[in-house]
């Protein structure tokens, strides 16, 4: 048998780190840990809304039992109630008796009894504000509307002239309605991107000690140069992190819509869009820089140890990112934090999904990350070229960067 | 292959490139690794690389591989010197093995194989005929780190084979192996240098080296101490002399004049003689202490040529 002559092959720059992002990309997502760490964040999502949906569900309805003569307030309590932004169900209880045995066990949250002027209320242990506010304002219409009668006047008239009396508010900068989800999702997006760029930052480190440990390195690099193995590996790695977190916010999206959790699906969409692309940029920003870091030392026990200091900036982003978000998601130190290209992909993706960023500070934070992302890359690659064949003792960051 | 040589002596062999490392010297701080080391594995030939531990062999080969930098001299593959382009085609066995410990035999291979050049169909023939070739066939689709050591180092020759070299490095391929697995690796390169590519290995097993390689090249602390053939090397260094007396009195040879005893055993001693001992008064000596029943010249073995060389005292430097 002739086996063929391969002796003239070369491999394109292009196909090599095509082929070097090929292989990463099937290795991790065919990996177990990929496909339970996936699941158990989505489980952790249907957990947390399935919950949000029994507790906003529970908060904001009412039961209320009616008997006796309160029966014939059903309609104007449910419409009172609905203007005090509270939302009522009423049914009608035969004996007092059966009522608050109701209510000591939970099934209904007040049981209504008596005269419409002089209204009893049983509750479990008290009664919520804005029902309170309800039938005290259903009471209150009661009597003034006989004293009205009594005195001989119009009593719808006056009551008409009553209610249209009402104080208006003019807002410099109008509260927006739906701040309290932007929030959440701002929040829920910082810490994806803070999950994701943590743990594919860390994978790219740990892959490059993996190669060096094993000397598979030297191999690779009779074939590849440094930089084509080192961006074959960071796009790989990034694009699994991608699909994760395309799976991860896709399905956040659909169980939050079908939980009724989330009402502002627009906004949701732009937020996932603004956070992938900060995700690509976070991840490129950081990734070259775990690579250089991995390359410093040859076996994996000594990894953690060069990871330390870059996974510190990214949990002390974390932290102080989200704590700002919630406290003073417009304060200036929130501004001025988020602006910190270092910082940038984890805040300002938050302040977006918040709606809290103006359009010059998102550019600007871009054109600033895309910066340091250039002057790491540089770095990380210096680094990595320059420690990835040393084997032995972990090589000093000094000299790595200085010897070429 | 149909070659119309231009030149009047062109035999395959003269015109395939050959592999030369010429001056090199590595230092670490204070240590000198390598003190210009000089030699050239030619086209087609088996080349030997011996020396004790810590000699050299692994420094020369990965400044050959690029994989290290030499503080001078150059490396240089069919005259010109190594490039990234010429590393592409050198096929190479690290010392300490490097593959993925997680990934399929065969996976591993057609990657590799990619890497080179191949396209996705070449790199999988290639592969699978490698993995034919060396007795992996039921391994093909199991993880590396399962495999024995000898399979990995299996494994490890077909990754430095499957693009098809045009320079073989390797860097002791035959350590840990079972006498099958000896005889498949042999017949490896013995069949790679016959289609004209350069081979050069190191090894411990010497008996090996001398029955396998064209030349040999024997380094110690750094510096070349012998290079040729075993021929050569073996005809340079002169003979011994075995002799069988079964009367004779223990040291009956030690004082004759220009013999040295190298070992005594039994009745049989080996000598070497120093240049211009006659070796019929030797024997005319044994012949006095009773009858002998053997006594033949025997040629230097490789493993004698490696022990003078390493234990003759160190060279001043120059």
């Amino acid at each position: 048998m002739t086996t063929p002559s391969y002796r003239d092959r070369t491999v394109k720059p292009f196909t090599a780190v095509r082929l070097v992002a090929k292989r990463e990309l099937n290795t991790r997502l065919r990996t177990r840990s990929f496909l339970i760490g996936t699941a158990v964040i989505l489980v952790v999502f249907a957990g947390y809304f399935l919950l949000q949906a029994t507790l906003l569900g529970d908060a904001g309805r009412s039961k209320i039992g009616l008997t006796g003569q309160a029966t014939g307030i059903s309609d104007q309590l449910k419409s009172v109630s609905q203007q005090l932004g509270k939302d009522v169900e009423t049914v009608t209880i035969t004996s007092p008796e059966e009522g608050r045995a109701q209510v000591e066990n939970g099934d209904l949250d007040a049981l209504l009894s008596g005269n419409v002027s002089d209204l009893q209320v049983l509750v479990k242990s008290d009664l919520d504000k804005q029902l309170h506010a309800a039938l005290n304002s259903i009471a209150q219409q009661q009597v003034l509307n006989a004293t009205l009668l009594e005195a001989g006047l119009d009593a719808p008239q006056v009551l008409n002239t009553i209610n249209s009396a009402t104080v208006k508010v003019t807002s410099i900068t109008p509260e927006d309605p739906e701040k309290d989800q932007r929030l959440i999702i701002g929040v829920v997006m910082v810490f994806l991107l803070y999950m994701s760029i943590t743990t594919y930052g860390t994978l790219v480190a740990q892959g490059v000690v993996e190669e060096k440990s094993s000397r598979v390195v030297e191999i690779l690099l009779s074939t590849l140069r440094p930089w084509q193995l080192m961006l074959g590996k960071v796009i790989g790695l990034g694009l699994t992190g991608l699909i994760q977190l395309l799976i991860l916010a896709g399905a956040g999206l659909a169980m939050a819509t079908a939980t009724g959790s989330l009402t502002v699906s627009g906004i949701a969409v732009s937020t996932v869009l603004w956070g992938l692309l900060w995700y690509i940029l976070g991840f490129f920003l950081y990734a070259t820089i775990f690579a250089g870091a991995g390359s410093l030392v040859s076996r994996q026990e000594d990894t953690q140890s060069v990871l330390t200091p870059v996974t510190m900036v990214l949990v002390i982003g974390f932290i102080v990112g989200v704590n700002l978000l919630l406290q003073s998601p417009d304060g200036q130190a929130t501004t001025v934090l988020s602006l910190i290209p270092l910082l940038s992909p984890v805040l300002m993706p938050g302040r977006i999904a918040a709606g809290l960023a103006p359009g010059w500070q998102i550019a600007l934070s871009i054109v600033l990350t895309l910066a340091t992302v250039a002057l790491f890359t540089w770095l990380g690659g210096r680094i990595y070229q320059n420690a990835v064949l040393r084997t032995g003792s972990r090589v000093k960051l000094k000299d790595a960067l200085r010897s070429s | 292959m149909i070659a119309i040589a231009a030149s009047s002596t062109g035999g395959p062999k003269l015109t395939d490139p050959a592999l030369e490392i010429d001056s090199v010297s590595k230092r670490y701080g204070d240590i000198v690794a390598l003190d210009a080391v000089t030699f050239d594995v030619r086209a087609g030939e088996l080349f030997g690389f011996v020396g004790s531990n810590g000699a050299g062999k692994t420094t020369t080969m990965r400044i050959a591989l690029g994989v290290l930098t030499a503080d001078s001299g150059e490396v240089r593959f069919d005259g010109k010197p190594i490039t990234h382009q010429t590393r592409t085609h050198i096929g190479y066995m690290p010392e300490e093995r490097g593959l993925y410990p997680k990934m399929k035999v065969l996976d591993q291979l057609v990657y590799l194989a990619e890497l080179h050049g191949l396209t996705s169909d070449e790199a999988h023939q290639s592969a699978e005929n490698w993995i034919g070739r060396l007795g992996l066939k039921e391994r093909r689709t199991e993880e590396v780190q399962k495999l024995s050591l000898g399979n990995q180092q299996r494994v490890q020759l077909a990754a430095a084979l499957v693009h098809d070299p045009s320079v073989l490095v390797l860097d002791e391929p035959f350590s840990g192996l079972d006498p099958i697995a000896v005889d498949v690796m042999t017949e490896v390169l013995r069949e790679k240098a016959s289609t004209g590519v350069p081979v050069i290995f190191s090894s411990h097993q010497l008996d090996l080296v001398e029955r396998l390689c064209d030349r040999v090249g024997i380094i110690r602390s750094g510096r070349m101490v012998a290079c040729g053939s075993v021929a050569e090397l073996t005809a340079d260094a002169g003979s011994l002399l075995v002799v069988t007396a079964p009367n004779a009195p223990s040291g009956w040879a030690s004082n004759l004049p220009g013999v040295r005893i190298v070992s005594e055993r039994d009745a049989t001693v080996v000598l070497e003689l120093s240049p211009g001992t006659d070796d019929q008064a030797v024997l005319a000596a044994a012949l006095t202490t009773g009858p002998v029943t053997e006594f033949s010249r025997r040629r230097r073995s490789l493993t004698d040529l490696f022990r003078d060389a390493v234990n003759a005292p160190e060279r001043a430097p120059a």
